[in-house]
């Protein structure tokens, strides 16, 4: 059974999202790093204007790669290094290892997201 | 066993050529000269080959074992088929001579056409492709060079089903198509109805292979080319599985517009560790005109290039692999008419008795008559994975079978034997597979044990890559 | 039945058709509707042995042997006695791509050598294990940068090879691409239209080095391309690196183009093999298959394919290309021919192609041909020439030679290699002064 942290926000692609002020901190849920299985490789889109839903970063495991998609729109203002460079501390630890951080454009856009409740129901 | 790389046999002014005395007269500006140090073996001529021949030990071809990797069709590469290519004739002449001076070559890709033709149906074919995946990519730049024509600018879309080989997808992508999945019904066939709901106006074609992936002949293809015909739409033949009907059923007879044949799967010119191949792409008579300049043609008792002005251009640099062609010649001419068809019949024959010899201990989704190969979901209970299986495999001295695809299955095994194999051959395979059916968990969740190495690290190989020898400086 | 190439007995058919349950092979086929089945392909009856290995002859026998001065894209190079038989070695030949890692390491270790020396040629820092042609390396190369990018503009030099250029034309038509062509002047690109050319839409400047016409150019717009980050590939035979600039030296992004020089035989065009490498920024972005050293569950070192994630099987329609096969059994002759010359000879074997050229080229102007321009070139060149080249070229193939490439009516692309000695140079130059050719 994969981990939900309450009071944070989930996305249906599996990213969990951190408000604090208009910077949404952003990196991939449990479920997410379990279905990959050993990662080897993020990357986020420094310095990219995304739109919510739109690719900002990747993820890529020995079999499977996916795309970090944004859970909200605005500009990407930094990219978690640590990670990037020892990309299996997303296996360790998926909730303290952010991945990029986004400053918000919109933050009415949090009303798509789901709460823990909500995104358990998807991780089946 | 030796195990270092060349670059680390290396030794001081050791060297393994010679070429004859000459003046060194005139000299190259400095400013063009290259400053860098290479960093290359200094070895003898009989290092490089034992180099090369220990190397060629560490691996595993058709004419030592049983080979029954499924949807490659590891079949034999006869040995005078090599003979032929290999002749001086073939291999001293230059793409760029004239026409005159290259009748030979002219005459294997107008003639072997001409044999493609008459099994496939279709009207021509392009040799220009190297690779299948290069033939998918051509095939479906005729297809959007056709809607172009018809100034049908809305056919953006393409439908690849679910279980179709990941190249399909990725082929439509690179000509600029969007990808529309569809999904598969129980049996591995294409699930008509939902094919139904997404033609519409923007579907430019359907890229299917039949048998499909799993190895089931598509019983409703009929159905769906008059489907995708009356849209408006194109059908698209992925060759890869054209092993299980050759001889048997001609492709345009299905309805299909567009195709290539991997030379390298039915035709068995041999896989060279992953290439050269080829991939000619075949057509219906209205498409000839878009195929890849120049196609070879004959008048007069002499063969010409013929250009077309509506052709979707070049996609090779020549010709694609023209001594590849030579060998899938040789082999149809083997082969003759006589026993084109035999080579369908025994690969399939071979395929439903490794079926049925297993189905008692491994998972067989789909209990119907399969082609040319046969699609397993893993072992019964699942007590072990696949990989576990695929690997003991290697302890008995075979090549194991695909596993992980088509998609379909959390544990797909999909084997195909091909014609050649005997029936002492497959009862040896089935033997094994069996026995490994009943071996203790443990060994095979180490396996193998006795190869040179055993299993290797990916994911230390993919965090922290090294892919050249200066890396391990 | 009885065939050479099956084994089955009609005992073998009878008992394996029972254990399955049906009566006939043709059971097997009974879920294909009737309509489908063709009765009678109209195929030649089956060729014997001797007889196939007579008809192959007569064919092969109408292609004619030239005594080779043309390159344009495909070369006479000296092929070692060695490769062949190591290339025809079943393990080598009838084998697949490497997936099982443990009975592959030959393959794997091979590639792995070869994506050393095609990195250590260019100067770049990975390499895949190698693609199609030149051509359609040079247009994933484009496409790299595209993706890399995320623009759509390439800026070209007219002086690429004009099969490149037609190879990528069609691709980016049909992948939607913008392709800006930068002029040219007396067969060197014109380094200012390039800079005229750049603007934010701009994801590359593709360029061939030495370019098609065997000039050396020079690349003076690589800072302001850096400045942009916009991307800078170059086309070019590896081989080539061992005595020119490479081209991490001239500031490229990605190197690609075609090995065939190293040691593969011309074949009418094929199989020769494709090649990308590149900086290690780009590595992501890389196509096909590449493999890297690990070790095994017992800390032995071995080879696997890497970095899978980006390919088609696995990403399908989200690969970095489409490519699956490749041309491995090329990058095995590659590998024989850069052991084989190693450090030294593969200086050499550029120094004799640049001697012989220049030879050729000197012996030319005495006989009736003039410069086009006056840079430096490497083992290719154009002459101007007084006279009908048409007509000289088809007197010349009589005699048995295979004359420089007509590129324009009165001008010639001439080639020399290793293959061309002294005494052949001199004496095709002289054919020149026969009184038919003027």
């Amino acid at each position: 059974m994969s981990k939900i942290l309450e009071g944070l926000l989930y996305s249906e692609t599996h990213e969990w999202v951190k408000v604090e002020g208009n910077i949404a901190t952003v990196g991939v849920s449990d479920y997410a790093q379990e279905s990959l299985g050993s990662v080897v490789y993020v990357e986020g889109f420094q310095d990219a204007d995304v739109a919510q839903g739109e690719e900002c970063g990747a993820i890529e495991s020995v079999k499977a790669a996916s795309d970090i998609m944004a859970p909200v729109s605005g500009k990407v203002i930094e990219v978690n290094n640590e990670v990037l460079d020892n990309p299996e501390l997303i296996n360790n630890d998926p909730y303290a290892n952010w991945i990029l951080k986004i400053e918000m454009s919109d933050e009415a856009e949090l009303n798509n997201l789901l709460d823990a409740t909500k995104y358990q129901s998807i991780c089946k | 066993m030796d195990d270092k790389l060349i670059f680390e046999k290396s030794s001081n002014s050791r060297i393994a050529y010679d070429f004859a005395e000459y003046e060194h007269k005139y000299a190259l500006s400095d400013k063009y000269q290259r400053k860098e140090e290479l960093l290359f073996p200094e070895v003898s001529e009989l290092d490089v080959v034992r180099h090369f021949t220990n190397l060629s030990k560490k691996n595993f071809g058709v004419d030592e074992g049983f080979y029954p990797l499924g949807s490659c069709t590891m079949k034999y590469n006869p040995k005078i088929n090599e003979e032929l290519a290999g002749l001086r004739q073939f291999n001293n002449v230059h793409p760029l001579q004239d026409e005159k001076t290259v009748q030979g070559c002219l005459e294997i890709y107008y003639n072997t056409s001409k044999l493609l033709e008459e099994i496939t149906g279709m009207a021509k074919f392009s040799f220009a492709p190297c690779a299948g995946a290069h033939g998918e990519l051509t095939g479906l730049m005729v297809m959007k060079k056709y809607f172009e024509e018809r100034g049908e600018f809305n056919r953006k879309k393409v439908i690849v089903p679910v279980s179709a080989h990941g190249t399909n997808p990725a082929s439509a992508a690179v000509c600029g198509f969007e990808i529309a999945v569809c999904n598969c019904v129980s049996d591995g066939c294409v699930d008509v109805e939902m094919l139904k709901g997404m033609l519409d106006e923007n579907v430019a074609g359907i890229m299917l292979t039949n048998p499909s992936t799993l190895g089931i002949f598509e019983k409703d293809i009929l159905t769906i080319s008059k489907l995708v015909h009356k849209n408006g739409s194109l059908m698209y033949y992925d060759g890869a599985n054209l092993n299980a009907v050759l001889g048997y059923v001609k492709t345009i007879d299905m309805g299909f517009d567009i195709m290539h044949i991997n030379l390298h799967k039915t035709f068995s010119t041999p896989h060279g560790g992953g290439g050269p191949g080829s991939g000619p792409v075949g057509v219906r008579e209205d498409l000839v005109k878009y195929l890849p300049n120049p196609i070879v043609e004959k008048k007069n008792d002499k063969y010409h290039f013929v250009y077309s002005k509506k052709s979707i251009g070049k996609v090779s640099t020549f010709y694609g692999n023209f001594n590849v062609v030579i060998k899938a010649y040789a082999y149809i001419l083997s082969l003759g008419k006589e026993h084109i068809s035999d080579v369908s019949r025994l690969a399939v024959l071979n395929a439903n008795y490794i079926k049925e010899s297993l189905k008692d201990e491994y998972i067989l989704p789909i209990d119907r008559h399969c082609k040319h190969e046969v699609v397993f979901d893993g072992i019964k209970d699942h007590k072990v994975s696949t990989l576990d299986i695929a690997k003991r495999l290697l302890d008995y001295g075979y090549h194991p079978p695909t596993i992980y695809f088509p998609l379909l299955f959390h544990e797909t095994l999909m084997i195909e034997p091909t014609e050649n194999e005997s029936k002492e051959t497959l009862d040896g395979f089935i033997n094994v597979m069996k026995k490994i059916a009943h071996e203790d968990i443990e060994v095979l969740k180490t396996a193998p044990h006795t190869t040179i190495v055993r299993r290797l690290d990916d994911v230390k190989a993919a965090r922290f890559p090294k892919v050249k020898y200066r890396d391990l400086l | 039945m009885q065939y050479k190439y099956f084994p089955h007995t009609e005992k073998d058919i009878k008992e394996m058709l029972s254990v399955i349950g049906v009566n006939t092979i043709d059971d097997l086929f009974s879920d294909i509707d009737d309509s489908l089945k063709e009765k009678d392909f109209n195929l030649p009856s089956s060729m014997d042995e001797i007889s196939l290995r007579k008809h192959i002859f007569e064919i092969a026998k109408k292609n004619k042997e030239l005594n080779i001065f043309r390159g344009a894209g495909s070369y006479n190079v000296y092929v070692p006695s060695i490769i062949k038989p190591i290339l025809e070695r079943q393990e080598f030949l009838t084998s697949y791509t490497p997936y099982q890692a443990e009975i592959s390491q030959g393959t794997l270790q091979y590639i792995f050598e070869y994506q050393s020396y095609i990195c250590e040629l260019t100067g770049m820092d990975v390499s895949n294990a190698s693609m199609y042609d030149g051509a359609s390396a040079s247009f994933e190369s484009i496409m790299m940068a595209c993706n890399h990018t995320r623009k759509k503009d390439v800026i070209i030099a007219d002086t690429i090879n004009p099969n490149y250029l037609e190879v990528i034309k069609t691709y980016s038509h049909f992948h939607g691409y913008n392709l800006k062509f930068a002029k040219s002047k007396d067969y060197i690109l014109d380094t200012k239209d390039v800079l005229a050319k750049i603007d934010e839409n701009v994801a590359c400047v593709i360029c061939q080095y030495p370019n098609f016409y065997g000039y050396l150019e020079d690349y003076d717009f690589v800072a302001k391309l850096k400045e942009r980050k916009i991307l800078f590939i170059l086309i070019g035979a590896p081989s080539n690196y061992a005595y020119i600039k490479s081209p991490r030296e001239l500031g490229a992004d990605i190197a690609c183009g075609d090995c065939q020089m190293m040691g593969i035989n011309m074949s009418f065009g094929g199989p020769y093999i494709g090649y990308i490498s590149c900086v290690n920024e780009l590595l992501r972005k890389l196509p096909g298959r590449i493999v890297g050293l690990t070790e095994d569950v017992d800390g032995k070192r071995g080879f696997v394919l890497t970095l899978q994630a980006r390919e088609q099987h696995i990403r399908r329609e989200k690969a970095t290309s489409n490519i699956c096969s490749n041309e491995s059994l090329m990058a095995l002759n590659v590998c024989i021919y850069c052991a084989c010359m190693g450090k030294k000879g593969m200086y050499e074997v550029s120094d004799i192609r640049f001697q012989n050229a220049h030879i050729l080229h000197d012996e030319l102007l005495k006989h009736g041909f003039k410069d086009v321009n006056k840079n430096e070139f490497f083992n290719e060149f154009v002459l101007e020439y007084k006279g009908d080249l048409n007509k000289i070229s088809k007197q010349l193939e009589k005699q048995g030679y295979l004359s420089g490439l007509i590129i324009d009516k009165n001008k010639m692309l001439f080639c020399a290699t290793e293959m061309n000695s002294i005494e052949d140079i001199k004496s095709f130059a002289k054919m020149f002064e026969m009184k038919e050719a003027l």
